[in-house]
């Protein structure tokens, strides 16, 4: 974990609340897709976990949705503005267990992730499928951008006004190798049922500090409590419990 | 004596500042950030008899100028924080540890305390009567002038190393339950812990924290713990701990001036993991500028 400065070299809307942001700083703690930064925001106590969609050189993408003041807030920020950045957080994705054909499944704002994930399983020869679930045609952000990375790309709105209709578990291709997952809790869940090879999930919690020092966070897994800011955010699916 | 030493219950501190049990962990995570030598010392987290998962989450909501946390003293059990979590922080701090102790009966406390005072890292054993997270236990003790003082004498029955009894400041008269616990034997005093508070979802119009309440911490309760800090150690003969959304260097000193013998950081250690090396590092020259030799001498100055 680092702590530095990053300019904002860009801070776009994707969709009427979904927005990227491109920082540009000390990278050099961010090893993994699947990993997160936090961010600090003048006027608000807590910092802003937010996954890191891509890295390149020097340059963070982080995609992220307004659904408070504080991140209403963060999508006024201006390109020049610089943010207090705490980078290389949590555990990230494990590339290696991929197989031939993994099947990238991603959630609304639980899509980001999979992006830097999706670009280096194919940087590494992987014959890589997405599926990007969101709630309705408006909301649909990187459709093309995954299929420029060589992604077999399918996109499922809930409401059906875009692609297949129905959840990313009504649109899972016939075969796959491994699955890598984020997106909301219903979804993982859905998705932890109807898949079949084991894969990696990645989780979201309300956070404290984002790196281990407050237990704010923590899950109960089949190899004891972890920390999802941590130990997670992503979890295999053979330690994931369910609540009931 | 430096400018920045101070005296807690016998025990020489480089310099007052402690990280606050519950926003340190066992150390070692902030180890990896600075060399927390540089600390006075810290309180570890909350150790209880059992291990303990803590709350369902959320445990967490934000807050102006503060946060809520319902964590519920997760930790993993006495036995296991001396084989494996002491053994690690050895490796990282080399000055004596603040053993932060709670639990559900006088037993309980006792039995953990009598544990963790065995142990040649802790130099003191700072006993919370004062969790707001838990429910028969923790705050209950310290809600009570005569429950506190019998978990303190419990406590001194069993222990060798100075006791602090850290204290609610959820009650109508803070200066009462720290009399008993001062007249049970207790050696220190720490508080406040945190104010009991809630938050409420607008979107789901239900609690945000699954608890339903939690402890509020963050520089919005700072005046708060200053007053009871004051009222506190104006009433007592033992040292006394000041915390309660301190952030500074400023605020350490208004802390010790209100009569804080040393002063625990907590919720900032969780927004700035750096807060008390360079609260530590800033301490000299905000001296300077407010004309001050050294730490010890201003001590209780305000009252």
């Amino acid at each position: 974990m680092k702590q530095s400065r990053f300019e904002i070299t860009e801070n776009v809307p994707l969709t009427g609340s979904v927005y990227r942001m491109r920082i540009a700083g000390d990278t050099g703690d961010v090893a993994r897709p699947g990993q997160f930064v936090s961010l600090r925001l003048s006027g608000y106590y807590l910092r802003r976990p937010i996954s890191v969609c891509d890295r390149e050189g020097d340059c963070l993408t982080l995609i992220y949705k307004t659904v408070g003041a504080g991140t209403r807030a963060m999508s006024g920020m201006k390109p020049g503005e610089t943010l207090d950045v705490l980078t290389g957080l949590g555990n990230g994705y494990d590339l290696s267990e991929s197989g031939d054909a993994p099947l990238l499944l991603g959630g609304g704002v639980g899509v980001p992730p999979l992006y830097w994930l999706g670009k280096e399983l194919v940087r590494q020869g992987r014959r890589v499928t997405a599926v990007l679930g969101f709630n309705t045609r408006a909301e649909v952000f990187y459709e093309e951008e995954f299929r420029a990375l060589g992604c077999r790309v399918t996109v499922a709105t809930a409401d059906g006004s875009y692609g297949r209709k129905g959840f990313v578990t009504d649109a899972l291709p016939a075969d796959y190798s491994y699955v890598y997952t984020c997106g909301p809790m219903p979804m993982l869940r859905a998705v932890w049922r109807a898949t079949k090879p084991s894969g990696q999930y990645s989780f979201e919690e309300r956070m404290g500090c984002g790196f281990g020092a407050c237990m704010g966070c923590t899950c109960k897994t089949a190899g004891g409590p972890k920390r999802l800011c941590r130990e997670g955010p992503v979890l295999r699916k053979e330690e994931i419990l369910w609540d009931d | 004596m430096g400018r920045l030493n101070v005296t807690l219950c016998g025990l020489p501190l480089d310099n007052p500042v402690i990280p606050a049990s519950g926003t340190f962990g066992y150390g070692y995570e902030f180890a990896g950030l600075y060399d927390i030598n540089v600390l006075g010392t810290f309180s570890f987290k909350g150790t209880t008899r059992q291990a303990r998962f803590g709350n369902p989450t959320p445990r967490i909501a934000e807050c102006t100028a503060g946060m809520i946390n319902a964590v519920g003293l997760q930790n993993p059990g006495v036995e296991k924080v001396i084989s494996e979590e002491l053994p690690r922080l050895k490796a990282c701090f080399h000055k004596p540890v603040m053993a932060n102790v709670s639990g559900f009966s006088v037993e309980d406390y006792a039995y953990t305390c009598a544990l963790l005072d065995k142990e040649p890292q802790v130099g003191w054993l700072e006993v919370n009567v004062s969790c707001p997270n838990v429910h028969g236990g923790g705050m209950s003790f310290g809600t009570e002038p005569r429950a506190a003082a019998e978990v303190t004498k419990a406590v001194k029955a069993v222990a060798s190393k100075p006791v602090i009894v850290k204290l609610s400041p959820n009650v109508t008269d803070i200066v009462l339950i720290a009399r008993a616990c001062e007249d049970a034997g207790a050696d220190g005093i720490s508080l406040i812990n945190t104010l009991l508070g809630m938050r409420i979802d607008l979107k789901t119009k239900r609690p945000v924290i699954a608890n339903t309440m939690g402890g509020f911490s963050g520089p919005a309760i700072f005046p708060v713990a200053l007053r009871m800090v004051y009222q506190v150690s104006k009433a007592v003969r033992i040292p006394v701990v000041g915390m309660g959304g301190v952030r500074s260097a400023e605020d350490v000193i208004e802390m010790m001036l209100a009569g804080a013998s040393a002063v625990q950081i907590g919720a900032e250690n969780l927004v700035n993991p750096f807060a008390c090396r360079d609260i530590i590092a800033a301490l000299p020259q905000v001296m300077d500028a407010y004309g001050i030799n050294t730490l010890q001498d201003i001590i209780g100055g305000a009252h």
